[in-house]
This record gives structure tokens, sequence and C-alpha cells, in this order.
């Protein structure tokens, strides 16, 4: 059975239609990355995933007990320290304040922060410890199913392989489903079992790939080549890097 | 452990706050030389000199009555104060979250503004007499826009996408606020507070000297009928005194503890 199964899909934005019939699955934990030029409406997928947007028309089952989400900004509280922003999700769902020190430093040493840093404000902390305080924050209430919404996309290369890195680790050890907005393709074919491309017009799943073998065991040449067999040979991947920025809502 | 840790960070803040009075003692200190030399080129009939206006004032506070005019007008202040803070932020949060709130009551500020608080006394002393009430209603109506105004920036520019990120995590509409957006908007509302804490004082004075309702203001009227320069300045300084004390008693230790996080983002040297 599927975590989450989205229906016929459709939204609009002021009347002009950015998501018309999509319909997808993630199975339990499986990660589908979800990949499409830019401006074809892949974050808003998310977000109404995710219940953030209440789509136009189209229906979701979530049969997961609990999501959590990364998105493209760190999104922390300026006024929280680390410990303060990745217990968040504790607070909200009423953790007794006993028990969370312990969970917090446990979601943040696997999302690779250290216990010193968890006292300093996010002003005081880098770009990538930033973000990696956000996946702590994720990570922190054990959910079953998480939505990454194009999360690494404002960090650099090495950074950027050390986080999936991360996630693929972290999604070996907690079991959880995710859906993973990118528009970066090796970082789709490293870190998903599936990878869906969306329509550029956001016209439906145009199709989908299953890149050979499981995530972290490929390695790094095969991922290489595998890219440049879809950007080259394969008609999916024909219009992944049109970019209209104009049609950005 | 946590808890000592917590009340030596709070000590060492306390400390650098305190060290850092020097320099506002400086910028009196140049206040005081300025006065001084006023006072020598004008003479005493014109500008009393400043210790002798500290040795009036101290002179009105051993005398038993200050003390007693002080605590009335701060008392009107502060009542006035906390009326316009409640009003001004109820209405400025709900105007903040429903547009077509905020464009019907934007006229209504520009009205309200536009009218001098001197009108208001006048009106205020027909409708109540020389009371309380004339000073409370007078201060609410000219400082309650200033923190409705505050409270109305604090809602509109919070960033939305942590709120987005609360209701992720499952935080409804009520925790979002209280936990999310309530400290953005405080953010914006307190220098709004600050003036308007100033202001409440400066128009208690105006509307008891107008309204001859007693207070500091009654005291500065009985000062001017007697061409009293010395005893005038020395209410003037202990009004001032009185605001300065009530801003840091009352208002900038909740400050420092909700903008903690602020003084963590400044770089080294540069705390103020």
């Amino acid at each position: 059975m599927s975590l989450l199964e989205l229906n016929r899909i459709g939204h609009a934005f002021f009347g002009r239609t950015v998501l018309e019939g999509i319909t997808l699955g993630v199975a339990r934990q499986e990660i589908v990355a979800l990949v499409g030029p830019s401006g074809s409406g892949k974050s808003t997928l998310a977000h109404i995933a995710a219940g953030l947007v209440e789509p136009r028309e189209g229906r979701i089952a979530r049969h997961y007990l609990r999501h959590a989400m990364v998105f493209q900004e760190p999104r922390l509280m300026p006024w929280a320290t680390a410990a303060g922003n990745i217990g968040f999700p504790l607070r909200l769902s009423r953790a007794p304040r006993r028990m969370r020190r312990r969970v917090i430093a446990d979601a943040a040493l696997r999302a690779g922060l250290l216990p010193e840093d968890l006292g300093k404000y996010p002003s005081e902390l880098s770009g990538g410890m930033r973000q990696r305080a956000a996946i702590a924050r994720a990570l922190v209430t054990d959910p079953d199913f998480i939505y990454f919404d194009e999360p690494f996309t404002a960090l650099d290369v090495a950074l950027k392989r050390r986080m999936q890195d991360l996630v693929i680790e972290a999604a070996a050890s907690a079991r959880f489903a995710a859906l993973f907005i990118t528009h970066d393709l090796l970082e789709a074919i490293r870190i998903s079992h599936r990878i869906l491309v969306l329509d550029a017009g956001g016209r439906g799943i145009a199709g989908e790939r299953l890149p050979p073998g499981s995530p972290g065991t490929r390695d790094e040449a095969a991922i290489f080549a595998l890219r440049q067999h879809y950007l080259t040979a394969d008609p999916l991947f024909a219009h992944i890097h049109d970019i209209d920025e104009r049609l950005r809502p | 452990m946590s808890l000592l840790s917590a009340c030596l960070d709070r000590l060492a803040r306390l400390g650098r706050f305190l060290w850092s009075a020097w320099a506002g003692l400086a910028g009196l200190a140049l206040i005081g030389a300025l006065w001084q030399a006023g006072h020598e080129a004008y003479g005493d009939f014109i500008l009393t000199a400043p210790l002798d206006t500290l040795a009036a004032a101290a002179r009105l506070m051993h005398e038993g009555r200050a003390q007693e005019l002080l605590a009335l007008t701060t008392a009107r202040a502060l009542a006035g104060f906390g009326l316009c803070a409640l009003i001004g932020t109820l209405f400025g949060v709900a105007a903040g979250y429903s547009p077509a709130t905020l464009r019907l009551s934007r006229p209504i500020l520009t009205l309200l503004l536009g009218v001098p608080p001197i009108a208001w006394i006048v009106l205020a002393m027909i409708w109540f007499g020389p009371s309380d009430l004339t000073v409370a209603v007078t201060i609410l109506i000219s400082a309650t826009p200033v923190v409705f105004v505050g409270a109305v920036e604090g809602v509109v520019t919070r960033d939305r996408g942590l709120d987005d990120m609360a209701q992720v995590f499952g935080a409804g509409p009520l925790r979002r606020f209280l936990f999310v957006s309530a400290r953005q908007i405080s953010a914006q509302l307190f220098p709004a507070l600050i003036l308007a804490l100033g202001s409440a004082f400066k128009v208690a004075i105006m509307a008891e000297l107008l309204a001859n309702a007693g207070g500091i203001g009654g005291a500065l009227a009985r000062a001017r009928a007697m061409l009293d320069i010395a005893e005038a300045l020395a209410w003037v300084s202990l009004a001032v005194a009185a605001l300065i004390a009530v801003e840091y008693i009352l208002i900038r230790p909740v400050r420092a503890e909700l903008e903690r996080w602020r003084e963590a983002a400044a770089p080294w040297g540069v705390k103020r």
C-alpha cells in the first residue's frame, strides 16, 4: 500500500493553471525524486501533498502517521537556539520536557551537529549548519514520511554531496519514505529509488525511470554515466533544463 | 546546572549593560556642559545652573510633596500607556491579519493623527472635567496610533515561511500565532511601545498643566506663574527621570529577554 497517493491533482495561481492531472504514489520506505524544469510547479506539488496549499482539484490520500518537511531555505526561527529550533516539533506534539533534550541531541547528531552547536542561534551558524539543523528538525519526531523541497539548492557542490549522503544514511536507518523535489538530476540519481519527471507545463507526470541499484550503493562513475545517458539519449529528460523564469509564480 | 548557567548568562548581560552606562553618562555630561555654558552666557534668570537645578530638584524631593506629585503623574501616564498599549496592540494585530479592517482603519488613523493633542485636551476637559480620566483619554487618543501602526507592521512584515514551517509540523492557527508570529510582532511592537510611553508622559504633563489637574503639570503651572525658572527646570528634570526609570524598569528588561538572539548576532566588539 502506498503511504502517499496523489490522484489527478490540479492547481492554478490567479487563473493560470500550473498543475494538471498529477497522479503519483510513494510506497513505504521509498524515496521518490521528482524532477522537472524550473517553474514546472514541483514545489507547489510538494506543498499541496504536505497540506500547505489546498489543491483546486484532485484527491490526496495520506496513509503515513507523521510527516516532516525540509524547505529550500532552512526556515529556522531566529530567536531560538539550534536546540530550540530542532525541538520545535516536539514542543508542538507536547512531548515531555525531560525527554526532549535527549531526543534533540540524538537528532542533531544524526544530522551532523555537535552538542556544542546546540546552544547557538541561527545567526551564529553557517549556511550548511543551518540546513543541518533543518534536517535535524525534520528527523526529531521520527516521521515515516519526509518532504524535501529542493533543500540543497543553495549549498555548494561539496556540501551538497555531504548532505545527500546524510539523507541517504538517515533514510536507511530511520526507514522513512520521502518525496524529494529537485532540479539536479545527479542528486535525483544519487538519492532516490525512483525518479519521476514532471511535464514541462505541469500537465501530468511525463514518465518515470528506475536507476539500477539502491541509494548509497551506486558508485560515482555509474551515477555520472547514467546522468549523461539521461541527458543525451533519453527523450524523457529533453526539457529538464528548459528555463522560463518569467513563468514562475 | 542549566539554571545556574542561565543565571550567570543574565548576570553577565546585566554587567555589560551597566558598563555601557558610561557612554550614557558621557552624553549627559555633554548636555550638562552646554547647559552650564548657556547659564554663564545668559545668567541665572534665564537659565539656572545645572547644579542649582539639581539642588532644587533634591529640595523638592525632600520636602515630600514632590514624591506625591511624581507618583500621581506617573500613575496617570502608566494608566494611559497601559490602555493604549492594550487597545493599540489588539486592534493592530487584528487589522494586520484582516486587510479589509486595515483599509478601513487607515483613514481613521490619518484623521486621529491629524488632530493636535491639545484639541483632545480641550475636548476631554469639557467632557470629563479636570480629572484622571481627562489625562488618560488624552494619552489614549494621542499614543494609540503609534502602537497600532507598530503592531500592524509586525504582522505584515512577518516571515510567512515560518508560518508554513509551523503548519507542516502540525501547529494550528492559534499555536502558529503564539509560537511563531507573536515573537516577530513583538520585535516591531517594542520600539512603538517605547515611543508611546515617552509620549504618554509628555501628554500627561501637558494635560495636567492645561486642565489644572494637579501632578507635575500643575506644579509646572505654578512655577511659571511665579517665574521660578529653577523650580520649573527641576520639575522637568524630575519628570524626565521618572520616564527614564519607568522605561528601564518596565520595558527594557522584557525587550532584552525577548531579543537575546539579536545580541548573539552582533559581531564581537559591536555589542551595544
